[in-house]
């Protein structure tokens, strides 16, 4: 669609997107949460199945397109972000939805990835961060934590992980948010994602219950959630954890290092968190440096911040891209004829002896 | 033939033919002499005057090569006459070399007695140094077996261009147009659609133009009253006799270009263009970036992989997809162009041929691509390959790709070459009403005869509907998966994976039968030898051929187009031939495939130096087979 549009809403229901493909996934998988996820906001942002595709690459995560009741095209390997480009191109109508995985979207497709953010084509993506290779069966990813023991680093990885929104913010992405597969607000962030116009890259941790089992346990295990997860909402206090968890937290700038410091939040008479007298920072949606800084919190010192980390929209590619296009055709007659006689032509007459 | 090189006499009527029929210039300088442009400009005036025409641009791959080196030679070969002409000449008749390492470099393909023309300014100690000379052969008479005129360009240029003031290399840079000038006055040329080229090219900077337009007229001056008549004649080539109608002159990369915009308007679509910058094929995304009036969308992708991707989504979308690339890129393409043949969307990609492997000559030409066109990717993945066979035939041939892409629901693979993309012909301008239309259908409805939608039930070409993404109530999903044959849903089992390699192997078999029988281009249909060939070998193919008949060999020209699938009658026409030679700019793929698919005993004639078949080479071989 295209920037100014408002968006047209189209009544379906969460059965009108499923399709009659039998899922594939391991038992337990965390994509089926997020396919659910997908298939129950797409009704809530009045999605027409028509109008919407989805574009994969390869791996788990991307056979997600033959689950959704919409047009789907499962591509190659790490390049569904340049068919979604020339899609888009062919047709801004279409409202596309780009499913990748660590491995696709940071690995083998990692160049794809940079150059649809920083073109800003209108799309989402989402990218399922298991940090391990599946449906290869186990290797390490680019994801993969230092030390993973895995079929190809039996004595563990060595190499330093990626961490694909400081990647995306890094290659001019305008849209960063993160999320994992069973959350409850992974339909927030889905629908902020698309709210968005321009590419919107969204980054879910999912569990791969075969060969990186409950990897994000750390974060998102019941009983540390609290004091590990920092929500972030736009205008609201970087706040995190409980009295009953073991203390509010909050995040504040350190003006010395200019860096990010959790401070103990004590609270007001009433009960509130007196953020203010922590110095917590508020959370400014359009704030570049702060969502360079909390997509690079190291974890365990620091929370995870999932959540819209960064939205600041500019003009799409393929808006700016067609309304040049449209400008060079503007006053211009596509006579053919008339192209294929341009340039220095004569005319040969009856007779050689007599050109005209 | 009578040339220049047949000696002065021939060309002032000392013998019986007055005038040569054919003339081979080649301009030879540093890369940054404008030795290009000094080529165009003297094609369009040759053009102009009615020749036909074909020209050869040799260039070293780098852009700026060091000044006065032997491998920052840039060259440009015209042949033009008044006979029919089908390449750019053999040897030279005429070489114009602008500095040591031109002549050193060029020199040896001259035809013994015909005439250089030397820039004796150039030819100081530095330069000869670089061109590794140790005696100035201007002067040492290792030049005799040919007619050698040597006056200082540069300083004459430097002469004519002193009234406008211009610094000594602004003014040194005119060189060309002077050279261009004493051409233009030897062929019998009209100079007013330079002087008009000119000062169009140097609107902003009027000077220039006056100084440029200064030097051509001290050259052509130069030619007029040069007391040294010596060689330096001035000879009128006549007008060749050719169809009446209205002519023009393109190159190759310009006619598939507007061939591409030709087949997507008698596809009756929008076009989408996905490219990479490389040597050679760059051109077409040029020229098609500023033909967006005629629905062309232009994209200039990340990377070779991008570019293919982003054309198949448009063929998604409804748009024809297209993709250029030269064998590098091509390779890099191979896994997308799978996916286009098992999803079965329409693609245009063309392969602009160079040497190779791997970097290779990305400036030098070849054939050495059509095992990775025919067979060049992972699984049982056919798909329709057609090589032009001259700049103009590039036109057809794009057409004719887009045709098949659609009509088929397949990628085509265009092939052409370094050669033929950068040589100029003159071309007599189609007219587009003379071309039968192909307009894409799109799938509306559900196509089941249980009112089911079936994006893989096929037509009697053996095409699956195109449905456009987009389209309403048509949902569908497709990928590189295999599929169940009517439904597309992934399907693994055995019996599918069978039918379905099946019918797309069936379905690219199929487009034979909607091409014209191949045709015997020139000959009997039967004989003793036939000279079987593809892409740009077909000038000097068909020259040597016609050469050999006159001498009453039995011999025939097969040039084939649809390299494949092959023409349905190709099998029985080689049949009725003794022999069968195949030349080839490469160490014979053609050839391979022939063998393979008629059993018959085809002989290979390969070359692989990054210069095109002379006539002469391919006469020999001729000669031999039938000796």
């Amino acid at each position: 669609m295209n920037d100014m549009t408002p968006i047209e809403k189209f009544q379906t229901t969460i059965k009108d997107w499923e399709t009659d493909q039998e899922v594939r996934w391991c038992p337990g998988c965390g994509d089926y949460a997020i396919l659910k996820a997908v298939q129950r906001v797409l009704p809530e942002i009045g999605a027409d199945p028509s109008k919407t595709v989805f574009v994969s690459g390869i791996g788990c995560s991307s056979r997600f397109p033959y689950y959704v009741e919409s047009y789907g095209f499962h591509t190659i390997h790490g390049r569904a972000p340049a068919f979604a480009t020339g899609i888009k191109l062919a047709n801004p109508e279409l409202d596309v939805w780009l499913v990748t995985g660590d491995g696709d979207g940071m690995s083998i497709g990692g160049n794809h990835t940079m150059h649809i953010l920083r073109r800003n084509v209108n799309t989402q993506i989402l990218l399922f961060n298991n940090e391990i290779y599946g449906l290869t069966k186990g290797q390490y990813s680019p994801t993969s934590r230092e030390g993973t023991n895995s079929p190809t680093s039996p004595l563990g990885s060595v190499d330093r992980p990626a961490l694909p929104c400081a990647f995306a913010l890094g290659s001019g992405a305008r849209f960063i948010a993160r999320a994992y597969d069973v959350s409850k607000d992974l339909g927030s962030v889905l629908k902020a994602a698309h709210a968005h116009q321009g590419a919107a890259f969204v980054e879910i941790f999912q569990n791969c219950i075969v060969y990186n089992k409950d990897r994000f346990d750390d974060f998102t295990a019941k009983g540390v959630a609290d004091q590990n997860q920092l929500w972030v909402k736009d205008g609201e206090p970087m706040l995190f954890g409980s009295v009953k968890s073991g203390g509010v937290k909050g995040i504040t700038l350190d003006m010395d290092t200019l860096s990010l410091k959790v401070v103990d939040v004590a609270a007001k008479e009433d009960g509130t968190p007196d953020w203010q007298a922590a110095g917590v920072i508020v959370h400014n949606v359009k704030n570049r440096a702060i969502a360079h800084m909390l997509v690079e919190m190291p974890f365990g010192p620091f929370p995870m911040a999932l959540g819209v980390i960064y939205d600041d929209p500019r003009p799409t590619y393929e808006s700016t891209a067609l309304a040049q296009d449209e400008q060079a055709r503007a006053g211009k007659e596509a006579n053919l004829a008339k192209l294929l006689g341009k340039g220095q032509t004569w005319t040969v007459g009856n007779t050689a002896a007599d050109p005209i | 033939m009578a040339t220049l090189a047949d000696g002065p006499d021939a060309l002032t009527g000392g013998k019986e033919t007055p005038a040569p029929e054919a003339v081979v210039v080649r301009f030879a300088g540093d890369s940054g002499d404008g030795m290009q442009l000094t080529g165009g400009q003297f094609t369009l005036s040759t053009a102009l005057s009615g020749n036909d025409l074909a020209t050869f641009p040799d260039f070293p791959a780098e852009i700026r090569a060091p000044q006065g080196t032997l491998f920052g030679v840039s060259a440009f070969q015209i042949n033009f006459g008044s006979t029919e002409i089908d390449t750019a000449g053999d040897q030279p008749d005429v070489l114009v070399a602008m500095n040591p390492a031109a002549l050193k470099t060029n020199v040896g393909a001259l035809k013994i007695g015909g005439l250089i023309i030397a820039d004796s300014g150039e030819f100081n100690k530095r330069n000869l140094e670089k061109a590794k000379y140790e005696v100035n052969p201007l002067e040492d008479g290792s030049l005799e077996k040919w007619q050698l005129l040597a006056f200082d360009i540069s300083a004459l240029t430097l002469e004519a261009v002193k009234p406008f003031g211009l610094g000594n290399k602004e003014a040194l840079r005119c060189k060309n147009m002077w050279t261009l000038g004493l051409a233009l006055w030897m062929f019998d040329r009209d100079r007013q659609p330079l002087v008009d080229w000119l000062n169009a090219k140097f609107k902003k900077s009027p000077v220039l133009a006056e100084a440029n337009i200064a030097a051509l007229n001290a050259g052509h001056a130069y030619g007029e009253t040069a007391e040294l008549a010596g060689p330096l004649k001035q000879y009128h080539i006549a007008p060749v006799e050719s169809e009446p109608g209205l002519y023009r002159t393109v190159t190759g990369a310009e006619a598939i270009s507007l061939g591409l915009v030709a087949g997507a308007q008698l596809a009756d679509l929008p076009m989408f263009f996905g490219g990479y910058p490389i040597t050679p094929a760059s051109a077409i995304l040029h020229n098609l970036a500023r033909l967006k009036e005629f629905g062309v969308t232009t994209f200039q992708a990340e990377d070779e992989i991008a570019a293919i991707a982003s054309a198949i989504g448009a063929s998604y979308a409804g748009q024809l997809g297209v993709t250029s690339s030269s064998g590098p890129g091509i390779a890099l393409k191979g896994e997308a162009m799978g996916l286009a043949i098992m999803t079965e969307l329409p693609l245009v990609i063309v392969n602009s041929q160079r040497g190779g492997p791997s970097t290779g000559l990305p400036t030098k030409t070849e054939q050495s691509d059509l095992y990775q066109a025919i067979y060049g990717r992972n699984g049982d993945a056919p798909m329709p390959v057609i090589a032009a066979r001259s700049p103009s035939d590039c036109f057809e041939c794009a057409i004719e790709a887009c045709r098949i892409a659609v009509e088929y629901m397949t990628p085509v693979m265009l092939l052409t070459d370094g050669y033929i993309g950068n040589a100029a012909e003159p071309w007599k301008v189609p007219d587009p009403e003379s071309f039968k239309p192909f307009p894409a259908k799109f799938l509306s409805e559900k196509n089941g005869p249980n009112g089911e939608l079936l994006p893989f039930a096929r037509d009697e070409k053996g095409a699956r509907p195109w449905i456009k993404a987009g389209t309403p109530g048509l949902m569908h999903r497709i990928g590189g998966i295999e599929k169940n044959p009517g439904t597309g849903n992934i399907d693994y089992s055995p019996s599918s994976h069978q039918t379905m390699t099946d019918a797309r192997k069936a379905k690219v078999d199929g487009v034979a039968n909607g091409t014209p029988a191949q045709e015997v281009t020139l000959g009997e249909t039967t004989g003793k030898l036939a000279v079987v060939g593809w892409g740009s070998t077909y000038g000097p193919i068909h020259q040597a051929v016609r050469r050999a008949r006159r001498k009453g060999l039995s011999v025939s020209q097969i040039h084939v187009r649809h390299v494949w699938p092959l023409p349905t009658n190709l099998g029985e026409l080689l049949k009725g031939y003794d022999k069968i030679l195949v030349p080839e700019m490469n160490t014979g793929q053609f050839k391979t495939v022939l063998r393979d698919q008629y059993l018959v005993d085809a002989q290979p004639l390969n070359k692989t130096s990054g210069q095109p078949f002379t006539i002469a080479e391919i006469e020999a071989a001729i000669e031999a087979a039938l000796a």
